[in-house]
């Protein structure tokens, strides 16, 4: 057992250690999410006004980061598409989540044929590569913002559903949920009341993690040219129409992949530094 | 005593089976039931309804889906992967020169990631909780928690940009002589190594930390052994199993990485050829190209299960 030696009254007051890691992880992921949300209020200049004369301007004052390939402010093209790439995310997180637990937990009260038919379709989907199964649906019905969070929160249900199916089985087994079958209750009561409230913190990191996977994969089918489509632009899409300012260096290529490394780097940073008390909650 | 070996290893190819089919229907499916006639897409917007009606008699357009999907199986058998909408190609000769290029690729990758990133795992935790091991997990950590073209992309910043060691981003294919062959391959065999050496290393760390902290390896301790000689005398033999699973599992990552390098690189390789394929949706060639990808994922995995059976001594 690690004994709590923090001196800090509110940390000893709420009984959480905190750790100046999580903390700074935190605050970067706060802030992006800040961003996200009042982008189109802060944005310098607009988005699709070319008002440098140059192409892959360098910074200075004025263009912060720069100029795009067309001259356009860098910088609040990068404000604008975080809102592209946390929202959709987000969305896609939640989806995929939400289906994959309470399937997961309900295959864990059911058992059975139910829990192996879907333990197996959802394996069988797991083995499609994430990215090829995103190349598909985009060939297949074209790409737009609706069917790219659906595919995202599809390609990541069977992940959720096999950790939380993993974590109920462990609480099915206990004491009080045998007295709350013989007390006759029925399978919604089962998962919402006495298993989601015992897996809730891990299920939350794994949300987390999720979330990170997420972001990967839509940047990488964005700077596919499969993602969000012009005139829309997430942070992917930013590097992909910049490429060509790899060989100078630009600001334009560099700041959009800086973007996305400080929000994917500090959600992982964040989950590993939670409290353990949030983590393993089910663990003790 | 009767081996379980055979049996575990039979039940998981059957596994492998199972899943295979369930994702040759799911590709199948999901390029099949689309908008749009497939035969008037191949004869054009011109072509006469009694054309396009006998073409719908011949590639069996009529019939069921179901009925189609054998078909389909059928002609994967046989080698006929059916026909290019774009450019009325067999699929097969449009395949064939390019999955060379990708294994290739992926070999000389393989080449390159598997030791390197096997020393680094193996002697970070040797020395775990020193600055070397620090510098390696944040390293690691950080190369997982970004997608792949942010890592080409500061790859080329660093070695052609900056550096100016290798050409940036155009992939001449001009490989006459060895200094060529080094120059043509290094940035994407740099990038994909990168990739696949983040996993493994991590994977492998782990391994070996966990056969660290089991009782024998204390036991080795308290009689004086030197930390290398703990390491590799009494703690590697038993991760070998872990390790060979996480070399396996780390090599998946090649199929997510190759699809943005050879596009960023605009390397000739399969992948390549199926990211054009999906912007001019050519169903044919996406759904091989798919159940290629499919297919090799499956076989790293099945190897990683199967090496994990065989390698474990309380099975024999």
């Amino acid at each position: 057992m690690k004994t709590h030696s923090s001196t800090g009254t509110l940390a000893a007051r709420s009984g959480y250690r905190i750790n100046p890691v999580g903390v700074a992880s935190f605050s970067v992921v706060l802030f992006w999410a800040l961003v996200a949300l009042v982008a189109p209020y802060i944005t310098p200049h607009s988005v699709g006004e070319m008002i440098d004369a140059d192409y892959f301007g360098p910074m200075r004052p004025g263009l912060w980061l720069g100029s795009d390939y067309l001259g356009r402010d860098m910088l609040s093209r990068l404000i604008l598409g975080a809102r592209y790439t946390v929202g959709i995310s987000l969305a896609a997180v939640f989806i995929a989540c939400f289906t994959g637990v309470v399937l997961g937990m309900a295959s864990a009260v059911l058992r059975g044929p139910v829990d192996m038919v879907l333990s197996r379709l959802l394996d069988a989907l797991n083995s499609i590569p994430s990215k090829l199964f995103g190349l598909m649906v985009v060939a297949a019905v074209g790409s737009s913002i609706p069917v790219l969070i659906l595919t995202l929160a599809l390609i990541y249900v069977p992940g959720a559903y096999r950790f939380s199916r993993a974590l109920a089985v462990n609480i099915e087994t206990m004491d009080f949920i045998m007295v709350a079958r013989i007390r006759g209750e029925k399978l919604p009561y089962l998962i919402a009341s006495e298993i989601l409230p015992n897996i809730i913190g891990p299920v939350l990191a794994d949300l987390g993690l999720r979330f990170v996977f997420i972001v990967l994969l839509l940047s990488g089918l964005s700077f596919l040219g499969l993602g969000v489509q012009p005139p829309y632009a997430d942070w992917g899409a930013l590097v992909r129409e910049n490429i060509g300012g790899l060989p100078f260096a630009a600001p334009a290529v560099i700041m959009p992949s800086l973007a996305i490394a400080t929000l994917t780097i500090s959600v992982n940073l964040l989950i590993d530094n939670l409290p353990q008390k949030i983590r393993d909650r089910s663990a003790s | 005593m009767t081996s379980r070996v055979p049996s575990l290893i039979l039940g998981r190819l059957l596994i492998a089976l199972v899943t295979l089919t369930i994702v040759s229907f799911a590709v199948f499916f999901a390029t099949t039931l689309l908008p749009g006639d497939t035969a008037t897409i191949l004869l054009g917007q011109a072509a006469t309804p009694e054309a396009v009606a006998g073409l719908r008699t011949a590639m069996h357009l009529d019939d069921p889906a179901l009925l189609r999907f054998v078909y389909w199986i059928g002609g994967l058998f046989r080698g006929d992967l059916g026909t290019s909408y774009a450019n009325h190609v067999p699929v097969a000769t449009l395949i064939s020169g390019r999955l060379a290029n990708t294994l290739k690729l992926a070999g000389l990758t393989t080449l390159v990631s598997v030791p390197l990133a096997l020393t680094l795992g193996i002697t970070a935790a040797m020395w775990r909780r020193t600055l070397y091991d620090r510098i390696v997990t944040v390293a690691t950590i950080g190369i997982i928690s970004v997608p792949e073209f942010v890592v080409a992309t500061l790859a080329v910043l660093v070695f052609a940009v900056y550096l100016k060691w290798l050409p940036a981003l155009s992939f001449t294919y001009q490989v006459d002589s060895f200094a060529g062959l080094l120059r043509a391959y290094a940035m994407p065999v740099v990038t994909l190594t990168f990739v696949v050496a983040a996993q493994m290393i991590r994977m492998s760390r782990a391994a070996v930390i966990e056969t660290l902290n089991t009782p024998y390896v204390e036991m080795a301790l308290l009689k004086g052994a030197s930390r290398p000689r703990l390491v590799l005398r009494h703690a590697l033999p038993n991760a070998l199993s872990p390790i060979a699973n996480a070399v396996a599992l780390s090599l998946s990552y090649l199929l997510g990485g190759v699809i943005i390098v050879e596009t960023i690189f605009n390397y000739p390789g399969i992948a390549k050829l199926m990211v054009d394929a999906v912007s001019t949706r050519d169903l044919p060639l996406i759904q091989s190209c798919a159940m290629i990808f499919c297919f090799g994922y499956l076989i790293l995995i099945t190897t990683a299960d199967i090496v994990a059976i065989l390698s474990n001594p309380r099975l024999r």
